[in-house]
């Protein structure tokens, strides 16, 4: 049976069908859900896209984390369904406290698109277990909260278990406490980050390499073997 | 105060009217009152007023514009031409593509955030009602002094509007360009440029037939932000005392364009519109005139029922409001619930607010009471004409004779070695990375290049691998010299940024920016600009398929530099076959492919190093051009060159300094046979591109030069971390790479 992987567009959601493509390049079903159905359809996994949902107007995430969508997505990611939050995905998972943490502004107050170099920390998430430990990549970056702030315990805490993902390597792009780049919860089927490994996943488009593709291969991986 | 009624007007037909204060002219209140046989109604002299303004009406420009479309070249690939909302070009497959190229430039001068992210709202509508899907943005900037303080206002404002705007409606930023020079100071110029994709069957146009169908306003609510935007802003000159002008600059909201975009494009998907037309200047007045003016019969609006922000608002005020994302559609009876469906599935307000009529009038009403009852053809097609008087402007003969090449050159390898340094680190020649990197170029997935590649390119089916290139370029500089020969450099170089990307140039957009048409210098220059280009366009096949006119760009009697902006739109068969800048392999050979003459008038050199305009600007052979375009883009097909970089402002140093540094790899550089050290180096000759050729390629690629009788000259190899001409000096690349991109930071961060 196919792997099924669902992509959630919110109203503003922009980088939804580069996400889709990028699922259907790894080899996986793409499926489109939509912020008001109440529905997961039966996918496997989820993605949550980057973008502006409701323009960022108040907080970044603030408001589709009460979506429609987000009530089973809640329930089954806390369940284990594994999730993965891009950008404004990562924002609305510490929005809907599925992951701790909150994005602040930019340290320097622009959005800073660039090739962003990252160290995969933990290669034994759901969604990194194609990549190794200490491995650097690179993949687009885009953002204009992107500035990950937790309290001093939190961030010891994630530390200490292991929970940051991924860091920021050859300059630190927006002032991210610790260098982080993305987190994981403790169960590690759900991830964010701020960089987007779904715009490097074809070697011409984009940054011109394919190191964000390993994403969708290890959660097609890890659903197969399930 | 009473309603000014249509029966009103005819009662009381000596009732004193602001049309002075609304920007009209003596005579053309005569003739509103002529066609109308009564005076207007304050509706109706609110809609004459904005449509018939300079920026809606194009009436002093009209006359030379007229030229573009006598002078066509045979191009089977036009398929929707001047006139329409933006014109149409066939890519092949069953895909068209649109793009146009706007001004924003006054608005953003006033208020830079909102001029600027409002800029790239209108443009995006005027490509979405075309039927398309927007795909990608470029923006031409032009600003004064870059150490001057207020550019310190304007700069960070416009950029941070463009990305504001751009970022949140998910289309990727993928070139234009960013200029400096005085006489922008007063008058910064931000022009918008917009792709988009759609197959053939699903062009749209803006025209309302059918004597029932539905007039459908959707989009945001309609509030007190622009009003008079249009007539005010753009078609008066700044008086350096004049009362402040901000509630006229428009708000943009990114995110109703979003969803106004998403669901726009499932409307036409369920092909539900019969006619469509995007809100932009003179909002209401605009819409529903030219629609009922390109349609079959009259229309009849309920003013009344338009959604307000402000209830508080007079029906002069809806008509004229410029309010954003707002867009009009013409829908058959039966197709309106599902289209109100499709709104309320992205949460976009929709209402009926009137009917296409089979009279000839456009009767709009308010609570029952008729306001405005005029032909509409009278509103949005048959405005004011002006022969504005022109004449060559009697400083044009001693400027042009201020020879840029009596001046002082290096003396030694040491000067020549410092003035390179100077002039990649100056602010027209150095990186713009901190502008381009707050703008997002990787949203959509189909970005292949964007800045600072010669073009940007964008690839447009997935499966084949079709892409579109764009590229923008302008030289107020050489157009000051010679507004004929500026034109045709523009153009030129927009060609030939397109062709060294790999892509084959199809047609063309403009926006030109000048200063005030009532004085008759600078409406010669318009004059002369327009004409090179037409003449230009149909020497090299690339009709003019729309674009826009930015006139009074001028602070009390100074005048910008006539800045005709070109943007040059082609195609691609294969992107994996496009050609980056970049010098990424050692050992590659470097070609100079065109002839180079001591050319210096306007060159970025004489500004750098001396702070000179004069002389004459290169000159121009659009039959070199066309070659060297086909030796591009056959190469780029055929694998025969690595890396290409045209070379334009700056010259043949600051091309190999920008490709050094994109590649990460220095280069060892002779100077060829015939040419001195100095002339090699800055020289802004046209028709000339360098590229890096692998070595086995390169009997191939020379014989392929010499049979088609392209000059080429071997000037030296992809090598080591320096810039090195051999005899002279070596710069190492890190120094280059300080020089070159600290300046803007430095400046402005």
């Amino acid at each position: 049976m196919t792997t099924r992987i669902g992509v959630v567009t919110f109203p503003g959601t922009l980088d939804d069908q580069d996400a889709l493509r990028a699922v259907r390049i790894a080899g996986a079903e793409p499926v489109s859900l939509w912020h008001r159905d109440k529905d997961l359809h039966q996918v496997d996994a989820v993605v949550l896209a980057g973008g502006f949902s409701y323009g960022d107007y108040l907080r970044a995430g603030a408001i589709s984390r009460f979506s429609p969508v987000m009530e089973p997505l809640i329930e089954q990611a806390k369940a284990g369904m594994p999730v993965l939050g891009i950008c404004n995905g990562f924002q609305i998972l510490t929005e809907a406290h599925l992951l701790p943490g909150a994005m602040l502004r930019n340290n320097h107050l622009h959005f800073i698109c660039r090739d962003q170099k990252l160290r995969v920390e933990n290669a034994e998430t759901a969604w990194t277990s194609d990549y190794s430990a200490g491995q650097e990549i690179s993949v687009p970056l885009k953002n204009m909260d992107g500035r990950y702030t937790a309290d001093e315990r939190t961030l010891d805490e994630l530390e200490a278990e292991g929970r940051v993902a991924f860091r920021y390597l050859d300059g630190n792009p927006n002032g991210s406490l610790r260098d982080i780049a993305g987190i994981t919860n403790a169960a590690g089927n759900i991830v964010g980050l701020m960089p987007h490994p779904e715009h490097a996943v074809e070697p011409l488009i984009g940054t011109g390499g394919t190191d964000g593709l390993g994403f969708f291969t290890s959660i097609i991986k890890k659903l197969v073997n399930a | 105060m009473s309603l000014d009624t249509v029966k009103h007007a005819a009662e009381t037909p000596d009732a004193a009217q602001p049309w002075k204060e609304l920007g009209l002219k003596e005579d053309e209140y005569a003739r509103i009152r002529e066609i109308l046989g009564r005076r207007p109604t304050g509706a109706e002299l609110a809609m004459y007023s904005v449509m018939w303004s300079e920026h809606c009406s194009y009436k002093s420009s009209k006359v030379h514009l007229k030229q573009f479309g006598e002078k066509v070249p045979a191009n089977d690939a036009m398929l929707v031409g001047i006139g329409e909302n933006a014109g149409v070009v066939d890519v092949g497959q069953g895909y068209a593509v649109t793009f146009k190229v706007e001004s924003h430039n006054h608005p953003s001068y006033i208020e830079p955030y909102q001029g600027a992210a409002t800029g790239i709202g209108g443009i995006v509508r005027d490509i979405l009602a075309m039927g398309a899907r927007p795909v990608a943005v470029v923006d031409p900037l032009r600003f004064g002094a870059a150490d001057h303080p207020d550019t310190k206002r304007v700069l960070p404002g416009v950029v941070a509007g463009i990305g504001g705007y751009g970022n949140c409606l998910g289309l990727p930023n993928i070139g234009g360009e960013v200029v400096f020079d005085a006489c922008y100071q007063g008058n910064p110029l931000v022009n918008a440029g917009c792709i988009g994709v759609m197959k053939h069957e699903d062009i749209h146009l803006a025209q309302a037939s059918g004597p029932g169908n539905k007039v459908i306003l959707y989009g945001a609510r309609t509030g007190g932000d622009g009003i008079g935007g249009v007539s005010v802003l753009a078609s008066e000159t700044f008086e350096s005392t004049g009362p402040a002008k901000r509630p006229a600059v428009q708000v943009g909201d990114p995110f109703q364009e979003k969803l106004l975009i998403e669901c726009t494009l499932e409307i036409f998907k369920e092909k539900l519109v019969a006619g469509i037309q995007d809100l932009g200047g003179a909002g209401l007045s605009c819409a529903t005139s030219e629609l009922a003016s390109a349609g079959s019969g009259g229309m009849r609006v309920e003013l009344d029922t338009v959604p307000l922000r402000d209830s508080s608002l007079s029906p002069e005020e809806i008509l004229m409001s410029e309010s954003q994302e707002r867009m009009c559609a013409i829908v058959e009876p039966q197709h309106v619930d599902r289209f109100l469906e499709i709104c309320e599935k992205w949460d976009v307000i929709a209402t009926v607010i009137g009917e296409v009529t089979d009279g000839s009038q456009l009767e709009i009403f308010w609570h029952g009471e008729q306001i405005v009852d005029v032909p509409p053809r009278s509103v949005a097609h048959d405005g004011p004409v002006y022969q504005r008087p022109f004449a060559r402007p009697s400083w044009q003969d001693a400027l042009q004779a201020d020879d840029a090449g009596k001046l002082a050159r290096p003396a030694n390898a040491a000067e020549l070695r410092e003035q390179v340094l100077k002039l990649v680190a100056s602010p027209n020649q150095a990186s713009k990375a901190w502008i381009t990197d707050q703008y997002d170029r990787f949203v959509q997935g189909n970005t292949v290049l964007a800045m600072p590649e010669d073009a940007g390119m964008v690839r447009i089916d997935a499966e084949s691998n079709l892409g579109v290139a764009l590229a923008t370029d302008g030289n107020g500089r050489y157009a000051k010299l010679d507004p004929y020969t500026g034109a045709q450099l523009a153009l030129a170089e927009s060609y030939r940024n397109v062709a060294a990307s790999g892509a084959k140039p199809l047609a063309i957009s403009d926006c030109l920016n000048f200063g005030s048409p009532e004085d008759p210098d600078v409406m010669w220059q318009f004059a002369e600009a327009t004409r090179g280009l037409a003449d230009g366009c149909l020497e090299l096949g690339t009709p003019v398929t729309g674009g826009n006119v930015s006139l009074y760009n001028q602070t009390g009697e100074t005048a910008i530099h006539p800045t005709p902006v070109v943007a040059v739109l082609g195609v691609i068969d294969d992107v994996n076959r496009r050609t980056p800048v970049a010098f990424a392999e050692e050992g590659q050979l470097l070609y100079l492919l065109g002839d180079t003459a001591e050319e210096f008038g306007g060159s970025a050199w004489s500004e750098v190093v001396h702070n000179h305009l004069g002389g004459l600007p290169p000159k121009v052979d659009l039959g070199r051009e066309k070659l060297l375009a086909e030796i591009l883009i056959s190469a780029s097909r055929d694998g025969m060159v690595d890396a290409a970089h045209d070379l334009s402002d700056g010259g043949l140093i600051q091309a190999v300094t920008e490709s050094c540094l994109r590649g990460g790899k220095g280069a060892r550089l002779v100077v060829p046979d015939g040419l001195d050290a100095f002339t090699f180096l800055f020289s802004e000759s046209a028709g000339r591109a360098v590229v890096a050729v692998p070595r086995s390629e390169e009997l191939r690629f020379t014989d392929m030069c010499g049979a088609r009788g392209l000059p080429v000259a071997r000037i030296g190899v992809v090598d080591g971390e320096e810039i090195e001409l051999q005899g002279e000096f070596s710069i190492p690349l890190s120094e280059l790479r300080t020089a070159h991109e600290a300046t803007i930071p430095a400046l402005l961060a």
